[in-house]
C-alpha cells in the first residue's frame, strides 16, 4: 500500500492533536481565574523594568549556523535514496558515494579554514 | 544441553506479519464500516491516551530517578510512593491563571504549545510498538519522524520570538541553533541503519533484524551511530547537559519564561513525549525494536526468545534508553554554548561521515554479521 490514502490517517491526526490542544487550554481559560495588574503583564526581567524592546539585531553565527545546517542536511538528505538502494548499486555506488562525499568535505574543511565554526 | 541450546533440532524461525492499524481500517471498510471506524476510534483514543498518560508517567519517573541519584525519595505524599503525584500536577497546572503578556504576539504566543504537540503527536503514531501496533507504517518512516520532529523546535522558536522578552529570545536563538546543528548528526547515523537495512519503512528496518541487532551485526559501524545517535538526540531534546535553551541559571526560563498553566505543561509535555520518541527510534533502528534476541542460524534459542511477546522487547529497550538518557542527565555538568557548537561541528559530524564511510565499505564487502 503506497498510496496517497496512507497519509489519511496523519492528516486526522494533525486535526486531532490540534483539537485535545485548543480544548484543554479552552478549559484551562475557563477555570482558572484571572487578575490582571499592569506589572504582572509586563515581560519578566527578574523584578527590573524591562529595558528596550527584544526586537534588535540577533548575533551573526546564528544565520552562519543556519546557513550550514542548510549545505550539509540537503546534502545528506540527498544520500537517502543512495542508501535505500544501495546493495544493488554495488560497486559504482560506493565510489559515486566517494565523489559526492569527497566535494562535501572539500567544503567542510573550507568553512573551518574561513573560521566559520568559531562561535567566540 | 548445549547442542539443545545451540544446535538446529527444531525450525521455529516465527516470522512475524506486519498489520498496521490503518491497515486494519482500510480492510475493515469494505466489509463492516463499523469495524473500521472501531479501529480508526481506537487508533485515535489511543495515541490520545497514550500521549498523556504517558507524559505524566515519564514526568513521574523522571523525579523519582532524578531523587534517587542524589539520595532523596522524590514525591512520596500523593498515592503510593506518590505515584499520583503527575495527576495532582496536572490538575494543579489545569486550575492556573492562562497569562498572556501585554507586549506578547498575542496569536503566535497562542499557537506555538499546540505546534510543539502537534508535532510530537505526528511523530508518535510512526513507532512500531509490536507486529501489530503501529498505527500508521510510511514508506518513508525515518525521513518522516526526522522531518517531523524538526517542527517542533518551529513551536520553540515561535513561543521565544513571541513572548517578546529578552530570555525567551535569547533561549529560542539558542534552541534553534543547537537543533538544527546536531540534526545533521541524527540525520547521519539513521542514514547508518538505513543503509544496512536498505529500507526507510520502520516495520522493514525492524524485520531486518530478524538474525540480529544493528548494534551488534554492524559491530564497531553499529555502536559508533548508536552512540552518536544518542548524543544527538539528547541534544536535539533539549534535555542536560545540552539545556542551553533553557539553562536557568542563566536564561531563567529559557524560551517558556512567559508560558504558565497548561500553555507551559504543553512544551513539558512535548519534550518528555519526544525523549520518548528518540528513545523508540533508537531502540527500532539499533536494538531492533520489538525484534526479540536472534542470533543468525541458532532456531532453538531463536525459538525461545520468541517465546517474550515482541511488544514486551520493545517496551524493555525503549525503557532502558529512557533510563540511559536521565542517566546522562543527572551525570554530566552543562555545557557552555562554544563548547555544545565544537562538539557537533568540529567531533560528531566528521566522525558521522568517516562511520558513514565505513558503513558503506561494511556493506559492499559483506563483512557484518549474517551477510545473507
Amino acid at each position: 500500500m503506497d498510496k496517497v490514502e496512507i497519509y489519511l490517517p496523519i492528516l486526522i491526526m494533525v486535526a486531532v492533536g490540534a483539537l485535545i490542544a485548543t480544548v484543554l487550554m479552552g478549559l484551562s481559560v475557563l477555570i482558572g481565574k484571572r487578575t490582571r495588574s499592569k506589572v504582572k503583564m509586563q515581560p519578566y526581567e527578574c523584578g527590573v523594568d524591562p529595558v528596550g524592546d527584544t526586537k534588535h539585531p540577533v548575533p551573526v553565527k546564528y544565520y552562519m549556523v543556519a546557513i550550514l545546517f542548510i549545505i550539509f542536511d540537503i546534502e545528506v538528505v540527498f544520500l537517502y535514496p543512495w542508501a535505500v538502494i544501495y546493495d544493488s548499486l554495488g560497486m559504482f555506488g560506493f565510489l559515486e558515494m566517494l565523489v559526492f562525499v569527497a566535494i562535501l568535505i572539500t567544503g567542510y574543511f573550507y568553512i573551518l579554514g574561513k573560521g566559520a565554526l568559531k562561535w567566540d | 544441553m548445549l547442542d539443545f541450546l545451540f544446535g538446529q533440532l527444531v525450525a521455529t524461525h516465527a516470522t512475524f506479519d506486519v498489520v498496521t492499524l490503518s491497515d486494519r481500517t482500510t480492510q475493515a471498510l469494505a466489509e463492516d464500516p463499523w469495524l473500521a471506524a472501531g479501529y480508526a476510534l481506537l487508533g485515535l483514543a489511543g495515541v490520545g491516551g497514550f500521549l498523556s498518560l504517558l507524559g505524566m508517567a515519564l514526568i513521574y519517573v523522571e523525579r523519582k530517578v532524578a531523587a534517587h541519584f542524589q539520595c532523596r525519595l522524590g514525591p512520596m505524599r500523593v498515592g503510593w510512593h506518590g505515584m499520583l503525584q503527575s495527576v495532582a500536577d496536572a490538575i494543579k497546572l489545569l486550575l492556573k491563571e492562562d497569562i498572556i503578556p501585554d507586549r506578547a504576539d498575542r496569536v503566535l504566543f497562542l499557537i506555538a504549545p499546540v505546534f510543539s504537540i502537534i508535532a510530537t503527536t505526528l511523530g508518535l503514531i510512526l513507532i512500531p510498538m509490536s507486529p501489530s501496533l503501529q498505527v500508521v507504517d510510511l514508506n518513508i518512516g525515518v525521513i518522516f519522524i526526522s522531518a517531523v520532529s524538526s517542527f517542533g523546535v518551529l513551536g520553540i522558536l515561535l513561543a521565544g520570538w513571541s513572548s517578546n522578552n529578552k530570555w525567551s529570545l535569547l533561549g529560542a536563538m539558542r534552541a534553534g541553533a543547537q537543533f538544527i546543528s546536531y540534526e545533521i548528526s541524527v540525520t547521519l547515523s539513521l542514514l547508518v541503519v538505513t543503509l544496512f537495512a536498505g529500507s526507510l519503512q520502520l516495520s522493514e528496518i525492524v524485520q531486518s533484524q530478524q538474525d540480529g541487532w544493528w548494534i551488534w551485526r554492524g559491530h564497531i559501524v553499529g555502536l559508533v551511530a548508536f552512540f552518536v545517535f544518542l548524543i544527538a538526540s539528547t541534544a536535539e531534546l533539549n534535555r542536560p547537559p545540552f539545556d542551553l535553551p533553557e539553562a536557568e541559571s542563566e536564561l531563567t526560563g529559557g524560551f517558556h519564561t512567559e508560558y504558565s498553566g497548561l500553555r507551559f505543561s504543553f512544551f513539558f509535555l512535548a519534550e518528555f513525549i519526544n525523549m520518548f520518541i528518540a528513545s523508540a527510534l533508537a531502540a527500532t533502528l539499533f536494538l531492533g525494536g520489538w525484534m526479540p534476541f536472534h542470533i543468525g542460524g541458532l532456531h532453538t534459542f531463536n525459538g525461545l526468545m520468541d517465546l517474550i511477546p515482541p511488544g514486551l522487547w520493545f517496551a524493555g529497550k525503549t525503557t532502558f534508553i529512557i533510563f540511559l538518557i536521565m542517566w546522562v542527565r543527572w551525570t554530566f555538568p552543562r555545557l557552555r554554548v562554544d563548547q555544545l557548537m565544537r562538539l557537533e561541528w568540529k567531533f560528531l559530524l566528521p566522525v558521522g561521515f568517516i562511520n558513514l564511510f565505513a558503513a558503506a565499505t561494511l556493506v559492499i564487502t559483506k563483512l557484518y554479521f549474517f551477510p545473507w
